[in-house]
């Protein structure tokens, strides 16, 4: 069956895809996270009455507003691309996506339409403690939009709390609070935001760091770092402790993702955790080019079985576990998840013959068959080419290990720079005020690295177990596809060069007494 | 000193508000281009819904993606 697509469009169109997310990423994280720092950094200001508080509050503020500015509304294009390129795909989720993205609207709409007003309109125009108020609205306001969409996403990742209408092709919500409280949805949201919150604390010490070297607004810059070393140290733990749950639940629902992380070809009780390697270039496994072991590693023995079932001598399955089944572990194999889904796909095909026949009995007998094996209905089409339920290890094993080796790094980071400015010696210490400043393009690696990790992890699924990319695509001409993915890269490049130029701008200028926003 | 209208208030506030903004101008002009590209010319010209523009109704919708689903190529 696989044949028969056309994977350049596929590529295309998932390129393109990536290309967009990635982009709207780079926007989003500074302003979940700058929204709580700067709500702090006000209501020290309220608590204390000192203005030089207002001051470090309004320069954040108009580093936010840039940020929000450029970055408002890029997620749009990703709608877009749904209609466009992923029509399959829309119609298949029905109205799965319908709810939230509803809601994510129109909280956006009316928080940015008032409270952002009165965060940047309303200093000496309505009362501090309102003013407050909607700074911290706002801030909040900002993660619970984000709660939506990542809602949609762990959806895609873990499909609860809905019902597969054979007689539309679509899936109907049953059960709405199983959607927003998935495991899968509670994990992605928590980790997401907090890590956010993190890469937001290393762009205010990144940016304070600078202002220290250069030895200007020197309150200002040790007060923000202050507040952005505690905020980042808080939300590093956090981070930390919300992707361990990630993984754990990872490990029980996308178990090929797990085994990817971390390289597992082979599954065995008591797994190591490999902490550093480097996966060989040359394929281990003749029939699948992506099974590779590694060159080299250095492992933490057990710790994969204890991160993912707090067991030390849980069974981990590998790749190969996945693929071929393991019966001691009651692992079903690649092809018999196949064979159920192709079970599955002939039966929507049956139920619809039987319906335009009216043939009763049929229909009753396609829809059984349709119920008991819906479970594996994307397998259905990898009859031909089951190497392609593997996904990409050496990149989700790169990815994966990049960001979490980041994370860690910023942890240390936080509380080595807590423990500078403790003993008095944060503006002194050139060599960790220039490490800040790398840390700011580290942060958005790390973060970047976390949805590499997420997506290319769940390859080739577009929802897990239901639809693979391949038949998620409209059938377009790959032509317009790569067009627009070109488009698309010149529109968010120049937009990425209009908010660094005016944000460079703006730091070059520095806090301001009073003035505009 | 009798009390503005609270419509009236809120006209002010958002109107000093937009006259008294320094970077803000800049800002919202990037914002309106970006609304403009998008909208205007990116969904009209390039993004068609795919389903909305080529079947007239939802059944037809369904049996597209169904065939889709069970045939695909």
């Amino acid at each position: 069956m696989t044949e028969t697509f056309d994977y350049s469009l596929i590529d295309w169109s998932r390129g393109q895809f990536a290309l967009t997310a990635m982009y709207h990423w780079i926007f989003v994280p500074l302003t979940l996270g700058l929204g709580f720092i700067m709500a702090i950094m006000e209501t020290i200001y309220v608590r204390t009455g000192n203005p030089e508080w207002k001051r470090i509050t309004k320069f954040w503020m108009t580093i936010f507003g840039i940020n929000f500015a450029i970055g408002v509304a890029t997620g749009i294009i990703l709608e877009f691309e749904f209609g466009t390129n992923w029509s399959n795909y829309s119609w298949f989720v029905g109205d799965i996506f319908g709810a939230p993205l509803a809601i994510e609207g129109i909280m956006a709409f009316f928080i940015e339409s008032t409270f952002i007003a009165v965060m940047f309109f309303g200093w000496n125009k309505v009362s501090k403690k309102f003013h407050l108020v909607s700074t911290w609205l706002v801030a909040f306001g900002a993660s619970l939009s984000a709660l939506w969409i990542l809602v949609a996403n762990a959806w895609m990742q873990m499909p609860v709390g809905m019902k597969f209408n054979p007689d539309t092709a679509r899936n109907e919500m049953a059960h709405f609070w199983d959607v927003l409280f998935s495991p899968m949805a509670v994990s992605k949201f928590t980790h997401t935001i907090s890590s956010s919150y993190m890469l937001a604390a290393l762009v205010v010490i990144g940016i304070s760091s600078w202002f220290l070297l250069k030895k200007r607004h020197l309150v200002f810059a040790k007060r923000s770092i202050v507040v952005a070393a505690v905020f980042g140290l808080v939300t590093s733990l956090l981070t930390i402790l919300t992707g361990d749950y990630s993984a754990k639940v990872v490990a029980r629902h996308q178990p090929m993702k797990f085994a990817a992380f971390e390289g597992l070809y082979v599954g065995q009780r008591g797994a190591p955790l490999v902490a550093i390697g480097v996966v060989s270039s040359t394929p281990e496994d003749p029939n699948n080019e992506n099974i590779k072991d590694f060159v080299f590693k250095l492992e933490v023995p057990n710790f994969l079985s204890y991160m993912a079932f707090q067991d030390f001598n849980a069974f981990i399955p590998g790749v190969k576990d996945l693929m071929e089944g393991n019966e001691e572990h009651g692992i079903p194999s690649a092809a018999e998840k196949i064979a159920r889904g192709k079970l599955a796909i002939d039966a929507l095909a049956e139920y619809k013959t039987a319906k335009e026949a009216g043939d009763e009995v049929k229909l009753t007998e396609a829809k059984e068959i349709l119920d008991q094996n819906f479970q594996y209905f994307g397998y259905g089409y990898f009859v031909d080419d089951p190497s392609r339920l593997v996904p990409n290890v050496p990149l989700t094993f790169y990815s994966f290990h990049l960001m979490v080796a980041l994370g860690m790094w910023f942890l240390v980071f936080f509380a080595i720079v807590l423990l500078l400015v403790y003993k008095g010696k944060i503006s002194r210490s050139k060599f960790w005020l220039t490490i800040g400043i790398v840390n700011i393009p580290l942060a958005y690696i790390a973060s970047q690295s976390g949805w590499v990790t997420a997506e290319m992890g769940r390859q080739p699924w577009v929802i897990q177990d239901l639809m693979p990319t391949m038949t998620a695509v409209s059938r377009l001409d790959t032509n317009a596809v790569i067009t627009t993915f070109v488009l698309f890269a010149v529109i968010f490049t120049t937009l990425l060069i209009a908010e660094l130029r005016i944000m460079f701008k703006q730091i070059k200028l520095g806090p301001k007494q009073e003035g505009g926003h | 000193m009798k009390k503005k209208n609270i419509i009236l208030r809120i006209f002010t506030f958002y109107y000093e508000g937009f006259k008294s903004m320094t970077v803000g101008r800049t800002l919202w002009a990037i914002i309106l281009i970006k609304l403009f590209v998008m909208f205007v010319i990116l969904k009209i010209f390039f993004f068609p819904n795919f389903l909305k523009t080529n079947f007239d109704n939802d059944e037809d919708r369904s049996n597209h993606v169904i065939e889709q689903l069970t045939n695909p190529k």
